[in-house]
Formats: structure tokens, C-alpha cells, sequence
């Protein structure tokens, strides 16, 4: 039986409207006002993504007098254990000071100091990139103003389930479902561009809300299991996201904003014990020992800095980003002037933002599907954070057009709609079943259990049979109105994303990046895994992985500067 | 395949005096990310029908009238 599906024609269609993917359609339309650029969102472009209630600082600006893109490149190689595509990184830094221009002309609010120059400090090991943005909560707006004044046509509540791709082995569409009516639709495109954040739902927060995650939950890995499932290969997913939070509120704490004015991250007795506050998988190893240790758990501490400066802090984190930390710490007594704030570390998440998992992409925000491109948390650029989500959303843009003018869309096999609406549709037309919730709860659970660093072999093992087990589970999975329709097609992107993370996690045979991918059987580095792992659905529809090489370096990092990465516990706390 | 339903505390309370949802506004509707809002079409307010918040408060700071309030849910407060 082969279900209804409307059918649209655009020239480049982004998927995602929170950070990426506005920049994207943004400067596509820009580029070639004369083609067709649709925008799609499962949330509402008003108010979707990561930056939904706006963002209090840039953690990677390379602003000329403060850091230089050589610099910075050598930093995230470092950062990052050596495996990067320095081109990738490079692309990023050498259009990242025109970008906070354009971001500033647009009337992004950046601190300035009194003579107008922009206020960068310092949080990083070794160079200057973090610029505060107090007044950073109206990035929405603004982009919201630019997609309307350049046309782009903005559809709002559709989640796209999955990427065609024609007979010609371009991308040649996307398939959606409208999550408030269940109305399908497949959208022919010339290009599709993937900016759809974080998979972010994939390891249970501590307190059991499953919606209580580190990242926006909107993010529930759509893109990650959409690449898959067309063919693109994806990177450095076994190295996962994992975060330093305020405990059970789940957000950021949030050591780039209170580092620069005094604050820091310090064990029970108030004392440092890490040099650096910069998030790498190093230092998330030295917090998670000293969490676990006889001095945790873990604080900010910010009680010994003056009014002044606390209420500055206060002003920042209780209304941007995550403006609901000052109410969480007023539920709990907890005041910045008396009290250290206790500190927890996230459930595990894949996000090139922070870390490095995401499609494979080059300079040009190509993946290994031609027309296909990504960008933003999901695309594999290491820790791009938000700016490199607008850096690489408008080069996917300028790329989608540069393409789309010498290319006819690609045929779509109709064999694509008819199974994958039936797909989309199964759980409407059962009666009963095993609902999104339960399904997601469970598979959730599990990645705590099976997959949160550190990782032991034979864990990870049963957790790849718990999980296929689930996979037959899904047949049954039932929904009863289409916004629980949404919530069971997300399950299955989870259940994706979790499967990608223990097969990638399991190829690795070392450990590598700190936390995030700690064997406790592999427990050493090796120089032979000094190389990207990809994932891929190999030829008989299996999740497979290979190795590939990294290119050579283009500024070879300095070996003083690769110790100190290495070095960041504070020796003297550990004599005592 | 029997199934049961858990009533739970929700973390967003609308105040029905303020709410001008009957006059047609969707705009706490529109914004949140995760699409658990309603407006009930029995008496014309908004309702949080989804308990599947991140207390990311922009229903609270777009509504025109003050009237929906983002408290921390229960299991994370």
C-alpha cells in the first residue's frame, strides 16, 4: 500500500533553521537571489536550535592583535589529539573575523571596550579567542529579520525522516513529515544542506527527564542518522561529547563567561585543580577523576570575587542561553556570593560543536555525497562551537549555489516515497503498542549503562545486542497523534546515533581524546590510530567503519605546546 | 497491548485571566522548540500537553501578556 505525499521543487533546501542553517539560506539567497531556497524546521525558526534564547559568548573568535588562524589551527589540532583536517579548521579561522564583522553590522551585540575594539580574553591553553556577548540573547531575531528581508521560504514543523539520493548518486531530495497534521511530503532539491545540531538525546541526563539534556532536546541526532542512511560517511563519532554542567539543572556552568572575571573550577576544598578551564577531552578526564576522587565532587567557584563582579556574572548567565539557571539556583538556596556551584558531567551527545563527531565534511562543507552538504554541530569540524556553525553554514550556502548553477536536480526513485512513507506512517496505523517515551527511555538508559566513558570492550559488545533487540522492539512502536509520530521517528534517529557510537567506539583500539574515548582495555594512545575513523553503511546496508589517513599537517603543532595540553592537572594538589 | 497514562506535574502554568489565546494569539504555541504547548479549545488558554520541556523559557518571554511562567520541572529542580 503506498501512502500519500505532496511534492515540492526547490534549488537548495536547508534542513535545520537554528544556527547553520539560517546563515546558510541566508547567504545562498544573498549569492543568487533567483534561486529557490527553502528552509525546513522541525521546531520553529523563531526560536529553534542550540542559540534559541541567544548565546553568551563566542569560545573561538580569531580576531587579528588577539590570535592569528595559524595559531589557532595549531591549538584544535592539539586540542583535538592531532586528528583533524587542518583545511577543514583553517577554512573556519580565516573566516572568522569577517563573520563576527558581519555578524556585528547585523547588530550581533559583542563587548566592546572603551575605545570600540572588540574585548577577546583568554580561557584557552595557549591563545586568546573568547569574546563575552552580555548582551547576546537577540540572535534570533536578527537572523529571523535576514531570512525574511532576502525571501527565503521558511517551513516550519516538518521533521525530515530521510535524504534521497537519484540514479545518478547525487542528492536529489528529502523526504518530511508535517509533526502537527502527519502530512508527508517529498521535496526535490538540486542541493540539500544538513544543519541539524547536536544528536543530543542520546545518553539519560542523571536526573531521569529525558528532556533535561546538556543540548537543545530538540536535537535528537536527525542528521547524524539521515547522512548515514544516504550514504555519507561520518567522523570521529567515537569521540563523544561530554560537558561540564551545573548538576541535574544540565547547562553550562559556565566557566568561558566566570573564567575571565576570576572565577574557576575547583574540588570540595575550593582549591584548582585543573590549569585551564578550555573543554577538551583531557580536561574533561582530569574533572571526571576529581569527581569521582576523595576531594569531589566538583564546583564552580565564584563566592570569593566582589558584588560587583558576581552580579556582572549573574546579569550574564540568568538571561542568556540558558537564562533558567538563576531560577534553578533560587529553587535550590544556592547563592553566588555564599556558595559554590556543585558541578556534574553531561550524558554523553555527538557534536563537532564541542568535540569532533559529525558528517564528514571537507573545506567546502562537502560530504562524500555530491549536492550534499552540512554544517554546524553536525558537520565534523572540531570544536567549531556557534561560530563556526555560522562560518561553515554560510560556506554550505555559497557552495550549494556554485553547484546548483550548473546541475539539474537528480531522479528519485519512487520506490524511496512509497517505502519510506510507509515507514513514516506505521506507528499512526497501529492501535497500541510500545510508545516513543518508553522506546527512547529505554535505549537511553542503556547508552549510560553500555557506552558512557570509560568504555570496556565487552560493555559496549552487549550494548550493540540490547540495542538491536530494540531495533526489532521498533516495529511495534506506536503513536497516537502526530506529535508522538515526531517523538517515534526520533527514536529511531537515537537509536541510530547509538549504534554509530558503539561501533565507532569499538573500531577505535586505543584510547584517545581524554574522556571521550577512554578504553579501559586500550588504555594507551597509539601512533597508529592517528588517523580519522569513518562510518559508513557498507554495501550490504551494515554499519561498517575504515580508516583513513590524515592529510599532512600545514602548521605542524609545537611539541612544548602539546605537553601542556597533556599537563593540565595541577601537580602540587596531587602531593598533598 | 494494554496501555496506562501517569498524570505528572508540568513545569509551565498558564494564568487563564491573562492568556488571550480565545482572541486568536499562538505565540507560546508557535515558539516552543519542543511543540508540547496547546491552546485548549474547551476554554481558550493555553495548555502544556507534552511534559517534555527544557525550560528554555521563550513561551515565558514572548507571550504578550506575562501570562505563562517556566518553573524548573520536578525531577531536575
Amino acid at each position: 500500500m503506498s501512502a500519500e505525499y505532496a511534492e515540492k521543487e526547490v534549488d537548495i533546501l536547508v534542513v535545520g533553521g537554528g544556527t547553520a542553517g539560517p546563515m546558510a539560506a541566508i547567504r545562498a539567497k544573498e549569492a543568487n537571489p533567483r534561486l529557490n531556497v527553502m528552509l525546513i524546521e522541525k521546531a520553529n525558526v523563531k526560536r529553534s536550535g542550540a542559540i534559541s534564547m541567544g548565546m553568551d559568548g563566542l569560545n573561538n573568535a580569531v580576531i587579528p592583535g588577539h590570535a592569528t588562524p595559524e595559531q589557532y589551527v595549531r591549538e584544535i589540532t592539539i586540542a583535538n589529539d592531532g586528528i583533524v583536517n587542518q583545511k577543514a579548521i583553517l577554512a573556519y579561522a580565516s573566516n572568522s573575523f569577517q563573520m563576527i564583522q558581519r555578524l556585528d553590522k547585523w547588530g550581533v551585540k559583542f563587548e566592546k571596550d572603551e575605545t570600540g575594539e572588540f574585548a577577546v580574553k583568554k580561557v584557552h591553553h595557549l591563545g586568546n579567542y573568547v569574546l563575552p556577548m552580555p548582551e547576546g540573547h537577540n540572535v534570533k531575531k536578527i537572523l529571523y529579520r535576514l531570512l525574511r528581508k532576502n525571501r527565503v521560504d521558511v517551513t516550519n514543523r516538518y521533521k525530515v525522516t530521510r535524504v534521497a539520493v537519484g540514479q545518478n548518486h547525487r542528492v536529489s531530495g528529502v523526504m518530511a513529515v508535517d509533526t502537527r497534521t502527519a502530512e508527508l511530503v517529498f521535496i526535490k532539491a538540486k542541493s540539500v544542506i544538513i544543519c541539524t545540531g547536536a544528536a543530543g538525546r542520546l545518553g539519560l541526563p542523571s536526573s531521569g527527564y529525558l528532556f533535561g539534556t546538556y543540548e537543545n532536546p530538540t536535537n535528537a541526532g536527525d542528521g547524524y542518522a539521515m547522512a548515514y542512511h544516504a550514504g555519507a560517511e561520518l567522523s570521529g563519532i567515537e569521540c563523544f561529547q561530554i560537558n561540564p554542567l551545573i548538576k541535574d539543572y544540565n547547562g553550562p556552568a559556565c566557566a568561558y563567561v566566570t573564567g575571565p572575571l576570576g572565577g574557576y573550577t575547583a574540588n570540595a576544598h575550593g582549591e584548582r585543580f585543573i590549569e585551564c578551564d578550555y573543554w577538551s577531552g583531557q580536561m574533561m578526564l582530569e574533572f571526571f577523576r576529581e569527581l569521582e576522587g576523595g576531594n569531589g565532587p566538583v564546583f564552580l567557584k565564584v563566592n570569593h570575587l566582589a558584588e560587583e563582579t558576581i552580579s556582572t556574572i549573574e546579569n550574564i548567565l540568568h538571561t542568556n542561553e540558558r537564562p533558567s539557571r538563576g531560577r534553578f539556583h533560587e529553587g535550590r538556596g544556592t547563592n553566588y556570593r555564599q556558595d559554590m556551584i556543585e558541578m556534574h558531567i553531561s550524558e554523553i551527545g555527538l557534536c563537532s560543536g564541542h568535540s569532533a563527531s559529525g558528517i564528514w565534511v571537507n573545506e567546502r562543507a562537502e560530504t562524500t555525497i555530491p549536492g550534499l552538504y552540512a554544517a554546524g554541530d553536525v558537520a565534523c569540524v572540531p570544536h567549531n562551537y556557534m561560530l563556526g556553525a555560522f562560518v561553515y553554514g554560510e560556506i554550505a550556502g555559497l557552495e550549494a549555489v556554485k553547484y546548483c548553477e550548473n546541475m539539474s536536480a537528480d531522479k528519485t526513485d519512487s520506490d524511496f516515497m512509497a517505502h519510506e512513507s510507509e515507514r513514516i506512517l506505521r506507528p499512526l496505523k497501529r492501535k497500541s503498542g510500545i510508545t516513543p517515551y518508553q522506546a527512547e527511555y529505554k535505549i537511553r538508559r542503556l547508552v549510560n549503562d553500555y557506552l558512557q566513558p570509560p568504555k570496556v570492550t565487552k560493555k559496549m559488545e552487549l550494548g550493540l545486542r540490547r540495542f538491536s533487540e530494540i531495533r526489532d522492539d521498533l516495529n511495534d512502536l506506536w503513536a497516537d497523534c502526530p506529535h508522538n509520530l515526531l517523538r517515534a521517528m526520533e527514536v529511531h534517529d537515537i537509536l541510530d546515533c547509538a549504534e554509530m557510537a558503539a561501533v565507532s567506539s569499538l573500531y577505535r583500539t586505543e584510547s584517545r581524546w581524554g574522556l571521550y574515548h577512554y578504553r579501559v582495555d586500550y588504555p594507551e594512545k597509539e601512533d597508529d590510530w592517528l588517523c580519522h575513523v569513518q562510518l559508513y553503511k557498507d554495501g550490504e546496508g551494515q554499519m561498517a567503519c575504515k580508516k583513513i589517513p590524515i592529510e599532512p599537517y600545514i602548521f605542524e603543532p609545537d611539541a612544548g605546546d602539546v605537553q601542556a595540553y597533556e599537563r593540565l592537572r595541577i601537580v602540587a594538589r596531587d602531593m598533598l | 497491548m494494554a496501555t496506562a497514562s501517569m498524570l505528572v506535574k508540568v513545569p509551565v502554568s498558564v494564568d487563564a485571566d491573562k492568556c488571550i489565546a480565545s482572541k486568536g494569539c499562538t505565540v507560546c504555541v508557535d515558539v516552543c522548540p519542543l511543540d508540547v504547548l496547546v491552546i485548549d479549545i474547551n476554554n481558550g488558554v493555553a495548555l502544556m500537553q507534552y511534559d517534555e520541556c527544557w525550560y528554555c523559557t521563550p513561551c515565558e518571554v514572548d507571550c504578550p501578556t506575562h501570562a505563562l511562567t517556566v518553573d524548573i520541572p520536578y525531577l531536575v529542580k
